[in-house]
């Protein structure tokens, strides 16, 4: 297992107050990786980091072979090296069909000039015919994506990031929203995509983590508190403390 | 791939038919046609209009579609008039002061004939000297080529500095009203070489077609401004359809997501910004011919201003309703300016259309946005079904105990 991303001294903080402090962290391809953490702890803010949001004060950003540095990119530079992101509140293109919004997020060209020269292609729409099989909106494809329940929401979101075909699949709390069987369909896929790629997974959910079967990093004010197993890390006193003593 | 463009765009249809057999009854009934029902000043008002109508168009893209709402595109749009302007100026100048110093007993050389034209030109501000940018006001394709590349350029160097440091929303707003401001300041100087004040004139006078009755060349400019409409909906139709415009729509609703997926969102808005300037500047260029005269004032911030409110009147997002309140908004005012509207007198006070026609403006423009933000172009969702309400799909809820399908049928 190869290292995609690391991490090493980052920290940043907003009028004063440290979100990240001195984070370090590392994941390989392929791998799957849940980060649990109280609120505040800075789960949100490191997905930022990674995706180019937030420019941290200092530390370094390396990603994949040729180890560059994610600091220097534009948030698309990075989406475009293979960096995709689903977000906590599902952000679906409302005002769209479903169609639209896969095929949108579908892997393809990104300039001005070659999206305006698109011509739709087969395998294209099998793609996304594909994808909707598989995030369960097969029949929802013509429909706008505004209609949707706030589940089939996350489904597309789950889609768009799948389409996008990211080596790096940064996902946050997937699972809020769902029925008990589609927590299970979630499960699955982000296991099936950590058979190829780099999954994390930010959860607050400890049955859905525990299902997931993974490495598990604790967050706590911005810095790794305890990194390793599920049981591990919840018999580590420390995380008990700040974390599921509450 | 026309065919599915236009089964799958059928406004455009819609929009080029009615466009053409409008076309067709201006000129069967101008005087041009030698039927004298719509007079040569009215056939101008509305070749003007279908111009006004163009850059409409372009306004809803970069607007209702990608969501920048520029307050300077008629900032291009004037810059489009000058730049014909001064060719037709200059061409126009020449054959006069060519004749006149031919009548001399000795013929001139060509730079008498130049300083002349220039004598000509620049009287009026005080001057006889060709500045630098009427370099090449003496052709008539350099001077089209620049009717494209100055607005091109402006566009472009505005926007890529705008874009880049991520200015938007109100901020943007701001910053094209303070350009289009800044450039018809510029312009009233008499050092900016186009004349000041004065503006440029005698537009409607082609050079060489003096023999041509401006009924004829009315009608002709009628035809080529409807016809730059047809071309410019259809290209923005054809933007604003299929993946570019799904991605521009998602710009407008939400700009960081579509920088998630990997577009660049300032490139994007750069293309389109540049792209409808550009339009624009082609439908100031055939507008001014038609009006003669251009002036520093018609690209004061007002016409910027005018031109969102017409684009928000007739229904933002979606081409045809720009391009219908475009005309239904100019075609109102001029006849409301016109003092042909009958005042109101009320005993104490006599409503004057002239002054209150802005007030009317005003207040309608308000009552759009608040009780109907389609405008005018929502109009055509009562008779459309594109739109439809979506049937359910499906049945009513996840496990076996929800309503069937067929049970919420029958309640129907």
């Amino acid at each position: 297992m190869k290292t995609l991303l690391e991490m090493s001294g980052v920290s940043v903080s907003f009028d004063g107050f440290k979100a990240i402090n001195n984070l370090s962290f590392r994941i390989g391809e392929p791998e799957l990786r849940a980060i649990i953490g109280p609120n505040g702890a800075g789960k949100t803010t490191f997905m930022d980091i990674i995706t180019g949001k937030t420019r941290p004060d200092e530390g370094t950003v390396i990603y994949g072979e040729k180890s560059i540095s994610l600091l220097k990119m534009s948030e698309s530079q990075i989406a475009m090296a293979g960096v995709g992101r689903k977000f906590q509140k599902p952000t679906v293109f409302e005002a769209q069909t479903v169609r639209e919004n896969l095929a949108m997020a579908l892997k393809n060209k990104r300039g001005p000039f070659d999206v305006l020269l698109y011509r739709k292609t087969k395998r294209g729409a099998e793609r996304i015919e594909e994808l909707a099989e598989i995030i369960g909106l097969t029949d929802a494809l013509p429909r706008v994506a505004g209609e949707l329940s706030h589940g089939q929401k996350q489904w597309l979101e789950i889609g768009m990031l799948l389409a996008q075909d990211p080596r790096l699949l940064l996902v946050d709390e997937p699972a809020a929203g769902m029925t008990p069987a589609e927590r299970e369909h979630t499960t699955d896929l982000l296991k099936r995509a950590a058979k190829k790629h780099a999954v994390v997974v930010v959860e607050h959910d400890m049955e859905f983590i525990r299902r997931l079967d993974c490495r598990v990093t604790v967050l706590c004010e911005g810095s790794v508190l305890a990194e390793g197993s599920l049981d591990h890390v919840t018999s580590n006193p420390q995380v008990i403390e700040v974390y599921l003593g509450r | 791939m026309t065919r599915t463009f236009l089964t799958q765009n059928r406004s455009v249809f819609w929009f080029l038919l009615a466009l053409g057999i409008f076309a067709l009854i201006v000129t069967v009934l101008s005087d041009a046609a030698g039927n004298g029902m719509i007079s040569t000043s009215f056939v101008k008002t509305l070749g003007k209009t279908l111009c006004l109508m163009l850059v409409a168009v372009a306004m809803d893209v970069v607007w209702g579609y990608t969501g920048i709402l520029s307050l300077g595109h008629m900032a291009f749009f004037g810059l489009g008039g000058y730049m014909i302007g001064m060719w037709l100026m200059y061409a126009r100048t020449e054959i006069i002061v060519t004749e006149s110093l031919l009548a001399a007993a000795i013929p001139p050389t060509p730079q008498e004939i130049h300083d002349a034209i220039g004598t000509q030109i620049f009287g009026v501000v005080g001057s006889s000297e060709f500045p630098a940018i009427w370099i090449f006001a003496h052709s008539f394709w350099l001077q089209i080529a620049m009717v494209v590349l100055v607005p091109g350029l402006l566009a472009l160097v505005f926007g890529w500095l705008a874009f880049r440091s991520r200015v938007t929303g109100v901020y943007l707003s701001i910053l094209t009203q303070a350009m289009t401001l800044a450039l018809s300041l510029y312009l009233f100087q008499n050092e900016s070489g186009l004349r000041g004040n004065n503006g440029l004139s005698g537009l409607q006078n082609l050079p060489g077609l003096d023999d041509v009755p401006q009924a004829t060349l009315s009608i002709a400019f009628f035809w080529a401004s409807a016809t730059a409409l047809g071309l410019g909906y259809v290209l923005f139709a054809w933007v604003t359809s299929g993946k570019f415009g799904s991605v521009i729509r998602g710009i407008r609703d939400n700009e960081s997501r579509v920088r998630f997926l990997g577009y660049h969102v300032e490139g994007y808005k750069l293309f389109v910004f540049t792209l409808t300037g550009i339009v624009a500047g082609i439908a100031g260029a055939l507008y001014y011919p038609q009006a003669g005269i251009i002036n520093p004032n018609e690209i004061a911030p007002i016409a910027s201003i005018y031109l969102a409110v017409w684009v928000a009147i007739g229904g933002r997002g979606r081409l045809y309703g720009a391009a219908l309140g475009a005309a239904f908004v100019s075609l109102l005012s001029s006849w409301f300016t016109s003092g042909a509207v009958p005042s109101v007198p009320l005993g104490f006070y006599t409503i004057q259309w002239t002054d209150w026609w802005l007030v009317l403006l005003g207040v309608s423009f308000v009552a759009v946005t608040l009780l109907a933000p389609k405008g005018i172009g929502g109009l055509f969702d009562l008779i459309s079904t594109r739109h439809p309400t979506p049937a359910r799909v499906g049945d009513f809820g996840p496990d076996t105990g929800a309503r069937r399908t067929a049970e919420g049928e029958e309640e129907k």
